[in-house]
């Protein structure tokens, strides 16, 4: 799965969990700042990146999760 | 050897009354956001509470239980002297012993009863209705006071931006008696002590009196969130497999009112059809941990919402992290 088959299914469940439109999904974004995704959305996010992607993404993990970029590159490496 | 006797077991198990006590004073959330640096409006999507009650200084857990008691007993129409067991699910009350249920049970004058407490926080009303259903069951009691009552503003850290706006204060009960039908289906309910830090009275009680600081209640918000988001829906679909019956053939749905954002996840992973009312008391009560889900019927009774006889879903969960959920069929 490349980069950007990532970054198109992340931006689907961002939009189903916090419904920002996927467009506005993208690398540089802060999910906190710029997506307004609280954190308790941002749990959600996370809860649904386990299921699409096949990846564990331990509670420990996910207050390092702050942007878009940072998401993409755990999946990424932990598929 | 001897051969000893025990009771004729009884066919089921159905809640017949019920009751409430909510404090007098309202608690906004403009009352609370100052010390936290928050607002109205982020208290608001972060949990659902538009406001909370909270009890008066000389209240305590059991003084509302017994109110709450009392009001169930009433609307059973049964005398407290026909109550065998008063069962109490409560971690805010003032003593580590004796039992709240004690106090509350000469309160309510059930003096032919026997009494004690469950520890289970937030799971606590739902254990206490799957161990009522059994007691009766089994024969080894006939009436059941079973009452979810919390002063938790008493152990309330009003300067953590986590959990200051969560919590409140109030008491709920149901009187359960032996019935020809069943009324009350298995309970599904477990727990995990390896998560027991995820909520957690800190201090502990002994290190608190030792150095004269309050034990105060902490909860890891994300965490708590994750777990039951992820799992109690789970958890309720596997009650109802027990109880034969599909989301369907619900009336309502109660659960704990931990948030409204966990109860609209697993209302989404249950997919309950439309024609299934979900109790959302927390917006004008908050999280009153083990006295929510008696509350939140109470609320849908009000509302003209909780159909006697008809199938609810119950589910409980919190500190421990414990668990139960049930059907039942409404008071």
């Amino acid at each position: 799965m490349s980069q950007e088959d990532i970054l198109a299914g992340l931006a689907a469940i961002v939009n189903e969990v916090a419904g920002i439109p996927a467009e506005n999904v993208q690398m540089e974004k802060s999910f906190v700042d710029d997506l307004d995704v609280d954190s308790l959305s941002m749990v959600e996010v996370v809860m649904a990146c386990e299921d699409k992607f096949g990846v564990t993404i331990p509670d420990t993990e996910v207050k390092n999760l702050n942007t878009v970029a940072d998401a993409v590159n755990f999946i990424a490496a932990n598929k | 050897m001897s051969h000893l006797k025990t009771p004729a077991t009884v066919a089921g198990a159905r809640m017949t009354g019920l009751g409430a006590y909510r404090p007098e004073r309202v608690v906004t959330n403009d009352d609370i956001a100052p010390r936290i640096d928050s607002s109205d409006e982020w208290i608001q999507e972060r949990t659902g509470i538009i406001e909370r009650r909270f009890a008066a200084p000389e209240e305590t857990s059991a003084s509302m239980g017994a109110i709450a008691g009392t009001r169930a007993l009433a609307d059973a129409g049964i005398a407290a002297t026909d109550i065998d067991v008063v069962i109490v699910a409560t971690f805010t009350h003032r003593h580590a012993t004796p039992s709240a249920a004690a106090e509350i049970a000469h309160l309510v004058g059930a003096t032919n009863a026997s009494a004690f407490d469950i520890s289970a926080a937030c799971a606590g009303f739902c254990y206490g209705i799957g161990l009522s259903d059994s007691l009766i069951r089994s024969g080894s009691a006939n009436n059941i006071l079973l009452i979810g009552t919390e002063k938790i503003s008493d152990v309330t850290n009003y300067d953590d931006r986590g959990t200051a706006f969560i919590f409140a204060d109030g008491a709920g009960a149901v009187v359960i008696s032996a019935s020809d039908v069943p009324g009350i289906a298995p309970t599904i309910w477990g727990a995990d002590g390896s998560s027991m830090d995820a909520i957690i009275m800190q201090p502990d009680n002994f290190t608190a009196a030792r150095e004269g600081v309050p034990s105060l209640l902490t909860m890891e918000g994300q965490r708590v969130f994750r777990w039951a988001v992820g799992s109690m829906g789970e958890v309720c679909e596997r009650a109802l497999d027990a109880a034969g019956i599909t989301a369907n053939d619900l009336s309502a749905f109660v659960p704990h009112q931990a948030n409204l954002r966990i109860t609209n996840a697993i209302v989404k992973k249950l997919d309950l059809p439309e024609s299934v009312v979900v109790a959302t008391d927390i917006q004008y009560t908050g999280n009153t941990s083990a006295a929510s889900v008696p509350l939140a019927m109470d609320a849908l009774r009000s509302q003209g919402q909780l159909k006697s006889g008809e199938p609810i879903l119950m589910v409980g969960f919190g500190a421990g992290l414990a668990f139960a959920a049930q059907v039942a069929l409404a008071p």
